[in-house]
């Protein structure tokens, strides 16, 4: 479902080349759930917004639903539901009705399918009481439900979160998790999801892909993952060791050798 | 994609309207900013009778047939130079999820119907100018020929305003001097400049081609700057080229788009 083979992406800065993501390869198939982790400036960012055709990689190749997305990104969109954690993607001054509404008539979802769709999610993602207020007036836990139900309207194939539980408190935080598995768990929508959260890793991923420095650093479970360390270690000892580089990887090098 | 645009305009329309205050003054703004623009024209020929050769009915001809394809293209795709900001705000991230181009969702960012305002303007200026002239009715099809041409070559303009903005992050006022810029120097007879301007907007920016040439041409005028007749006819040639300028340069923008870290 997504396919990463030796993707890199350059940036100028100044005179200076920066590699953001370099040789990066991993596929993920239908039906996962992976968690994609790495130091703040790792690459993580840039890696999701190539696989949704933001961003054109500058070396590799990149598919998503068998399409290229800098090349289809519209017929992309179609297949594809995008959360950005720290952006909203929803229209700041209309009711959150409205913007779901006007998602409707651009992804031309037939009014029956997207009404039994809407009503799901409104009942899943408890949006009811806030189906009316403008976004701008929402608070950021209501505002990433809409923004969660506004990304899975269309019925994606492949649902991509950037940061997708930043800043909520733990409550909202569980009901968006409890959200994620039942979408992953039901409707077989093959997920992936970027973050700090060490507790979103520990109750969604079953597949953990670690970034470092622009590079794959580790692919594996997250029993793998924990393997890799002594048995005392929870999983915030093993990935700040990881993020430190002071870990032996998978590949045998040491996270973030080279720059 | 006439649907995509009318559907995005009409939510900007209603987001607009939730702030009413603002969108009244914008409407009254625009309205007195036009105002201003043909007062100039007014006070000219209030001290002299002709401008560089034309009179009052032509010159205001000349202004009505460059501002009724810019003031609509200022009111349909005027935002396309907005993208810096876009840029800047990480909002352009948004607009490149949803299943719509990403021209289409830039040129009706923040649609407001406030601007409807100039287009009467100078649409009203062009039918009394017209009007007001004893013009050979055997010229007149140029008129809707013209309005296309300008509208093709204003919306390349400003779609080539947004596509140097990927580029010009830091500098997003520079492309205004084409855009904005472009219709002030049309508003007047091009005679009124200098010959080395008047060749760098004919053959390199085709902006004489908006109303100047074909205007000549119904005005029934010989070219001041001596071009050939069959110039007159070469709108349709020079917006369609520009166009594709536009086009390719704006492709040429959204792959080299480099997003913000986040």
């Amino acid at each position: 479902m997504i396919e990463l083979d030796r993707a890199g992406r350059t940036f100028k800065v100044r005179r200076n080349v920066v590699h953001a993501v370099r040789d990066l390869s991993f596929t993920v198939s239908a039906g996962e759930f992976v968690g994609c982790l790495g130091p703040n400036g790792a690459g993580k960012s840039t890696t999701i917004k190539m696989l949704c055709g933001i961003l054109t990689p500058t070396s590799g190749r990149v598919r998503v639903a068998g399409l290229d997305p800098s090349r289809r990104r519209t017929a992309l969109a179609r297949r594809i539901g995008v959360v950005f954690g720290q952006r909203t993607t929803l229209w700041w001054d209309l009711p959150l009705a409205d913007s779901f509404e006007l998602i409707r008539l651009l992804h031309k979802i037939e009014r029956a399918a997207f009404r039994a769709r809407l009503a799901e999610l409104t009942d899943t993602l408890d949006l009811g009481a806030f189906l009316r207020t403008p976004v701008r007036q929402l608070s950021l836990g209501q505002r990433m439900r809409g923004d969660l139900a506004a990304a899975l309207l269309h019925a994606p194939e492949v649902l991509v979160l950037d940061e997708p539980t930043i800043g909520l408190d733990v409550v909202s935080k569980a009901g968006i998790r409890e959200f994620l598995l039942r979408v992953n768990a039901e409707q077989g929508t093959t997920v992936l999801l970027t973050t700090h959260d060490l507790g979103d890793v520990e109750r969604l991923c079953r597949r953990v892909v670690l970034i470092d420095h622009g590079r794959l650093a580790f692919d594996g479970t997250l029993a793998d993952l924990m393997a890799t360390a002594p048995a005392h270690e929870d999983i915030e000892d093993v990935v700040t060791r990881l993020y430190k580089g002071e870990a032996v990887l998978a590949d045998g090098g040491p996270a973030g050798a080279d720059q | 994609m006439v649907r995509t645009y009318f559907l995005l305009a009409w939510t900007w329309t209603r987001a607009a309207a939730a702030y009413p205050v603002s969108f009244w003054l914008m409407t009254v703004l625009s309205l007195a900013v036009a105002a201003t623009d043909l007062a100039v024209i007014l006070v000219v020929f209030a001290n002299t009778t002709s401008l560089a050769g034309f009179s009052r009915e032509e010159v205001l001809f000349l202004y009505g047939a460059a501002s009724l394809p810019f003031t609509l293209c200022d009111l349909f795709v005027s935002n396309l130079d907005r993208v810096s900001r876009h840029i800047k705000d990480g909002t352009l991230d948004t607009f490149l999820i949803r299943p719509a181009g990403a021209w289409l969702q830039l040129a009706t960012d923040r649609f407001t119907p406030t601007r409807a305002g100039r287009v009467v303007q100078a649409a009203v200026v062009l039918v009394w100018a017209v009007a007001a002239l004893d013009l050979d009715p055997g010229r007149l099809w140029m008129l809707p020929v013209m309005t296309a041409t300008g509208l093709v070559i204003f919306t390349s303009l400003w779609t080539l305003a947004g596509a140097a903005q990927f580029a010009l992050t830091d500098a997003p006022e520079v492309v205004n001097a084409f855009t904005y810029g472009g219709h002030q120097l049309t508003q007047y007879p091009l005679a009124i400049y200098g010959r080395d301007l008047v060749r760098g907007v004919t053959y390199v920016l085709p902006l004489a081609f908006v109303n100047w040439q074909p205007g000549l041409y119904v005005l029934g005028r010989a070219d001041p700057f001596g071009t050939p007749e069959f110039m007159r006819f070469l709108g349709p040639v020079a917006a369609p080229a520009l166009a594709l300028l536009a086009a390719l340069a704006w492709r040429q923008g959204v792959r080299h788009y480099r997003s913000t870290g986040s």
